[in-house]
C-alpha cells in the first residue's frame, strides 16, 4: 500500500474580485509555488464577465462588444483550455494552485478531480451530479452546474473551477456555454431556495482538501 | 543539440494543438523559460526549454497538432 503524506496548501478567499486582479494574484501564487511556497487555493465571485478559452469560437458570443458594454460584461482572452464561459456574483469561482507533480503528472486525472471536487459539493446538498464522457464539466441530467478549464506551467495549475450557485442564469443567454447548446443550472435553481455563498465555500473547502488529500497551511 | 519534445500530459491524451510561442529561432533562452503554450481541449500547457542554449529550430507552428513525444523545437545548448 503506498501512503502519500498530506500537502499543505493554503485557502484564500477573495471575495468579489475583478477578473484581472484575480488573474494576477493566480500569477503571484503559481510563481511563489514554483519558488518553494506552498500550494494555493483562491475562492472568488467575479463581476459579470465573459472569459474565452484558447478554444474559444467567437461565433459563440451573441452579443456584439457594444452590446456587453452596454450590459456592463467585460471580455477576457485567458490562457486556459475551453470555449467562451460566464462568470458573475453568485457563481463560486476556485482557482487552485497545485503542484499537480503530487498528484501523478496527469492533466485528465487533475481534470477528474476538479470534477469530483463539485460532485462532492453538490451531494452535501443532497444533489446527485454526475460526469457525462467526452464533456468535461458537472451536470445535473443534461443541464451544466460546473465548468472547468485550466492551465499549466512547470506542472503547476492555474484556472479552475466555476459552480453555479445563485447566480442570474439568464446571463448565459449571451453565449453558447462552452461551445456547447446545453442549458445551466444553479445550485439555487435545483434547491428553490437561496444558498448562502458562504456555507457554499466551506463545504467545497472541504471536499477540496479530502480529494486533493491536503492539509491546511499559512498563507 | 538537445531536442525538446512534447511530454506525456496523461491518461488517454495523445495530441494537443500549438497554441503560442514565447520564443523565436536564433533566441537565446534559460533553462527555466517557458517555449511554448499547447492547448487541448479543457487545459492549456506550457512546455520549458529544460537546457539553456539557443533555440536552433522550432518544428510545430502555432495552430498545428502535435503527438506525444514529437520533437517541438531544437536546443543548442549553452553554458550561459
Amino acid at each position: 500500500m503506498i501512503i502519500q503524506e498530506k500537502t499543505a496548501c493554503c485557502v484564500k478567499d477573495l471575495g468579489l474580485m475583478d477578473y484581472e486582479q484575480v488573474y494576477v494574484q493566480q500569477k503571484q501564487y503559481v510563481d511563489r509555488l514554483l519558488n518553494g511556497s506552498v500550494q494555493a487555493l483562491l475562492l472568488c465571485e467575479h463581476p459579470a464577465v465573459l472569459t474565452l478559452g484558447r478554444m474559444t469560437n467567437e461565433s459563440n458570443i451573441f452579443v456584439d462588444e457594444k452590446g456587453l458594454m452596454k450590459r456592463g460584461i467585460g471580455v477576457h482572452h485567458v490562457d486556459r483550455g475551453g470555449d467562451v464561459t460566464l462568470h458573475a456574483p453568485g457563481q463560486l469561482v476556485i482557482y487552485p494552485i497545485l503542484n499537480l507533480a503530487y498528484f501523478g503528472r496527469d492533466i485528465h486525472n487533475y481534470l477528474r478531480q476538479l470534477e469530483q471536487v463539485a460532485i462532492d459539493l453538490l451531494e452535501s446538498f443532497d444533489i446527485v451530479a454526475d460526469r457525462i464522457f467526452g464533456r468535461t464539466g458537472v451536470w445535473i441530467g443534461k443541464k451544466k452546474i460546473a465548468s472547468i478549464g485550466i492551465g499549466v506551467r512547470k506542472w503547476v495549475s492555474f484556472h479552475g473551477l466555476a459552480v453555479n450557485v445563485n447566480m442570474d442564469l439568464s446571463l448565459f443567454s449571451i453565449i453558447k456555454p462552452c461551445g456547447l447548446d446545453i442549458e445551466m443550472t444553479s445550485l439555487s435553481e435545483i434547491k428553490q431556495e437561496t444558498i448562502s455563498m458562504e456555507e457554499v465555500k466551506r463545504r467545497t473547502i472541504k471536499c477540496f482538501f479530502r480529494n486533493f488529500y491536503l492539509e491546511e497551511a499559512s498563507d | 543539440m538537445k531536442n525538446v519534445i512534447l511530454p506525456e500530459l496523461g491518461e488517454g491524451i495523445e495530441k494537443a494543438l500549438v497554441a503560442c510561442w514565447h520564443v523565436n529561432v536564433g533566441e537565446r533562452v534559460a533553462g527555466d523559460d517557458d517555449l511554448v503554450e499547447l492547448v487541448t481541449d479543457k487545459a492549456t500547457f506550457n512546455v520549458s526549454a529544460d537546457v539553456s542554449g539557443i533555440i536552433r529550430e522550432i518544428c510545430v507552428g502555432k495552430g498545428q497538432e502535435v503527438s506525444i513525444g514529437e520533437v517541438l523545437a531544437v536546443i543548442e545548448p549553452l553554458n550561459l
